[in-house]
C-alpha cells in the first residue's frame, strides 16, 4: 500500500468515524442523562437522509433552494420532531423499566420505517452532490479524493467541537451535566429538569438527523440504513462507556479505523471484526473505555 | 400448582389438541411455527424474567440448534432422533457456556451488548463460510427417526412433537423456578449482592441459567429446522434476538406463561395486520400496526399482558403512574 491510497484510507476511515460520532453522540447523552434505551435513534438518522432527499425539491420550488438551505430546513424540521416526539412519548418512560423502553421504542422503529415506506417508497434513491461540492483533490499521479468527503469530515468537527463547547463550558452545559447526575437535586436547585431533556433530546434527534442528511450523498437513501447503523452506534457507546461523549468520539474514530482498514486488509472477516473488537475491549474492561461524567 | 397455573395448561393443552383436526394445513403450520417461537421465548425468559440478565444474542444458540441439527442428519439415510436432538442440544448449551463465561464478567447495557456481539460472531462464521452452505443456506434431506418406523415428518406429527417438546419445557422450567436453584435466580434478579452476602457464588448460578437457556433455545432451533426443512444464517441475525426479546416483554416478564402468551399474541398481531381480507392493500404495510399496537401496550399494560388480569381488577387505569410500580429490570 503505498502514500496515498493510505491516505485515503486514512481520511476515509476519519469521516466514518466522525459521523458516527455525530450518530452516537445523541445516543449516549439520552442514555447517559435521560436514563433511555433509545432504539428508534437509528431512525433519527434515517429521517434525515430521507429529508435531504424528499425536502431538495420541495425548497427548491419554494424558496430557491441549494444545498444549505435544505440542511437548514431539515434541521429545523429533526428539532421539532425531537422535542414533539420527547413530549408525546419519551417523556412518559423515565420512571419506566429499561425493557418497557425498549419494547416502545422498537415499536417507533416499526412506524418509522413504514411511514417513510408510505411517503417515499422503498426504493434506493441517490441524492445529488452539490455543484460546488463535487470536485475532486488531485493526489499523487492517479488518485484524487472528493471534496464532499472532506466537506462531511469538517462539518462533523465542527459540530464536535460545538458539543464539546457547549457541554464543558456553558451554563447549559453545566446544567445538562448536573442534570445526568441528580435528576432530583438539580430541579430543586431551581432548574426545569423536564424542558432541558427535551431540548437535550431534540438535540440528540437533530445531530443524528443532520447526520443522515450530510451522508446522503455519499451512501445514498435506501430501507433498513437506520437499523444498520443503529447497532454500530450502540457498540461506539458500550466501547466509549455510557454518557461518555468524549469515549464516543474516541470509540467512533476506533471503529472507523478497524471498518475501513479491515475492508481492505481482510475483506473475508470485516463484519465481524468491530464485535471482536467490543467483546475484546468489554472483556478487558467491563464498563466501557471511559466511565461516564469524566 | 396454583389453580390459574392450571387452568391455563389446560386450557392451553386444549387448544393446541383440538385446533389442528378441525382447521386448515395453514393454521397447523402456522402454531408449529408460534409454538416453536414459544420454546424460544421460555428459554429467553429464564435469563430476562427469572434471572435478570437481558440477552441479546439468543438467536446464536437458536442458529446453532438448527445447523447442527441439519449439518449432522444424514444425506441419504434417516439418522436417528435419539442422537440428533441431544447433538442439536449440546452445541448451542456448548457455545452458550463460552459466551455466558465470558459475557457474565460484564453488567446491563454492557451486557446486552457482548452477548448480541457474540451472536453476530456466530452470524458472520456461518453467513461468510462456506460450512453451512454461507448465504444461501442448506437443506435438511431426511428427517430423523423417532423410534421404529416412526419418522418425524409431516405437519401433523412435527406438529404434536413440538406441542409435547413445549409442555416438556414448560414443566422442565417450571420445576426449576419452583426448586432452591430457580429461587436463587429469582434472588440474584432482585439483589445480587445480597445474594452474594448469603453465601451463594452468584457467577455460577449465572452461568447455569445461561448454558440452560442456550440449550433450551438449541430445542427451538432444532425443531425449526426439522419444520422448514431448509437454515439460512438469517436465523442467527439480531432480529430474530429481538423479535424473541419484544415477544416476552408483551408477555410480561416474570411469568413463564407471559412467555407463551407474548409469544402467540406477537404471532397473532402479526397474522392479523399481515392479512389482507382486514387490511386490504393497507396489509403490505403491517409493520406500522405492529408498531402502533406495541406503543400502545407500553402506555396501557406495564406489566406486559400477564399484568393485564391484575389491572382489570383494579379498573382499567390511563394514569401511568397511579399503580403499584413491578420490580424494575436492572440494567
Amino acid at each position: 500500500m503505498d502514500f496515498f491510497t493510505l491516505l485515503i484510507q486514512v481520511l476515509n476511515a476519519v469521516q466514518y468515524g466522525l459521523l458516527l460520532f455525530l450518530v452516537a453522540a445523541g445516543l449516549t447523552l439520552i442514555f447517559g442523562m435521560m436514563g433511555i434505551i433509545n432504539l428508534a435513534h437509528g431512525s433519527f438518522y434515517m429521517i434525515g437522509a430521507y429529508l435531504s432527499f424528499g425536502l431538495a425539491p420541495i425548497v427548491g420550488q419554494t424558496i430557491g433552494g441549494g444545498f444549505l438551505v435544505t440542511l437548514v430546513v431539515g434541521l429545523i424540521f429533526a428539532i421539532f420532531l425531537g422535542y414533539l416526539l420527547e413530549w408525546l412519548f419519551y417523556s412518559y418512560l423515565y420512571e419506566r423499566d429499561h425493557l418497557q423502553q425498549v419494547l416502545m421504542t422498537y415499536g417507533l422503529i416499526l412506524v418509522f420505517e413504514e411511514i417513510r415506506s408510505l411517503l417515499l417508497g422503498d426504493d434506493v434513491h441517490s441524492v445529488a452532490i452539490p455543484d460546488w461540492l463535487s470536485a475532486s483533490i488531485q493526489l499523487g499521479d492517479i488518485m484524487t479524493y472528493p471534496t464532499y468527503r472532506l466537506f462531511i469530515s469538517g462539518m462533523c468537527l465542527l459540530l464536535a467541537a460545538a458539543m464539546l463547547i457547549v457541554l464543558t463550558k456553558t451554563r447549559l452545559g453545566m446544567m445538562i451535566r448536573a442534570g445526568s447526575v441528580n435528576r432530583e437535586m438539580t430541579q430543586s436547585l431551581g432548574v426545569n429538569i423536564q424542558f432541558l431533556y427535551r431540548l437535550v433530546f431534540a438535540a440528540g434527534v437533530a445531530i443524528a438527523a443532520f447526520a443522515g442528511m450530510i451522508a446522503a450523498p455519499v451512501t445514498s437513501v435506501y430501507p433498513g440504513m437506520g437499523q444498520n447503523i443503529l447497532i454500530i452506534c450502540f457498540v461506539v457507546v458500550v466501547i466509549g462507556g455510557i454518557g461518555s461523549i468524549r469515549g464516543a468520539l474516541i470509540a467512533s474514530l476506533l471503529i472507523g479505523f478497524v471498518d475501513t482498514f479491515g475492508k481492505v486488509l481482510l475483506p473475508n472477516v470485516a463484519g465481524v471484526l468491530m464485535y471482536v473488537l467490543m467483546a475484546t475491549i468489554l472483556l478487558w474492561k467491563p464498563s466501557g473505555l471511559f466511565k461516564a461524567g469524566s | 400448582m396454583k389453580k390459574s397455573q392450571l387452568f391455563f395448561l389446560l386450557i392451553l393443552a386444549s387448544v393446541l389438541v383440538f385446533l389442528p383436526q378441525i382447521s386448515s394445513e395453514y393454521v397447523t403450520d402456522w402454531l408449529t411455527k408460534t409454538m416453536i417461537f414459544a420454546i424460544f421465548a421460555l428459554s429467553l425468559e429464564l435469563l430476562v424474567g427469572q434471572t435478570g440478565l437481558v440477552c441479546f444474542g439468543q438467536s446464536a444458540f437458536f442458529g446453532i440448534g438448527a445447523y447442527t441439527a441439519v449439518l449432522f442428519s444424514a444425506k441419504v439415510d434417516h439418522t436417528y432422533l435419539g442422537y440428533l436432538l441431544p447433538l442439536a442440544i449440546f452445541a448451542a448449551a456448548l457455545y452458550a457456556l463460552i459466551v455466558g463465561a465470558l459475557s457474565l464478567r460484564t453488567k446491563g447495557v454492557y451486557f446486552i451488548m457482548v452477548t448480541l456481539a457474540f451472536a453476530q460472531m456466530a452470524y458472520y462464521v456461518i453467513h461468510d463460510t462456506p460450512l453451512g452452505g454461507g448465504t444461501d443456506g442448506i437443506y435438511l434431506y431426511s428427517k430423523p427417526i423417532i423410534f421404529g418406523d416412526l419418522v418425524l415428518e409431516g405437519s401433523i406429527c412435527i406438529y404434536f412433537f413440538t406441542a409435547i417438546s413445549l409442555f416438556l419445557v414448560l414443566g422442565f422450567l417450571g420445576l426449576l423456578s419452583s426448586s432452591r436453584f430457580g429461587r436463587a435466580l429469582i434472588g440474584i434478579k432482585i439483589n445480587e449482592l445480597r445474594m452474594r452476602a448469603m453465601g451463594f457464588e452468584t457467577y455460577w448460578y449465572k452461568l447455569a441459567a445461561f448454558v440452560i437457556s442456550g440449550a433450551i433455545a438449541g430445542i427451538a432451533g432444532f425443531l425449526f429446522a426439522m419444520k422448514d426443512g431448509f437454515v439460512n444464517p438469517e436465523i442467527l441475525s439480531w432480529h430474530v434476538s429481538g423479535t424473541v426479546l419484544m415477544m416476552i416483554i408483551l408477555g410480561g416478564l416474570g411469568h413463564l406463561r407471559g412467555a407463551v402468551i407474548g409469544a402467540f399474541t406477537y404471532a397473532l398481531l402479526e397474522e392479523i395486520f399481515r392479512s389482507e381480507i382486514i387490511f386490504g392493500s393497507f396489509s403490505k404495510n403491517w409493520h406500522l400496526g405492529l408498531g402502533l399496537t406495541l406503543i400502545l401496550s407500553v402506555a396501557l399494560l406495564p406489566k406486559g399482558l400477564f399484568g393485564m388480569r391484575d389491572q382489570l381488577l383494579r379498573g382499567l387505569s390511563l394514569d401511568l403512574g397511579n399503580f403499584k410500580k413491578p420490580p424494575k429490570t436492572k440494567l
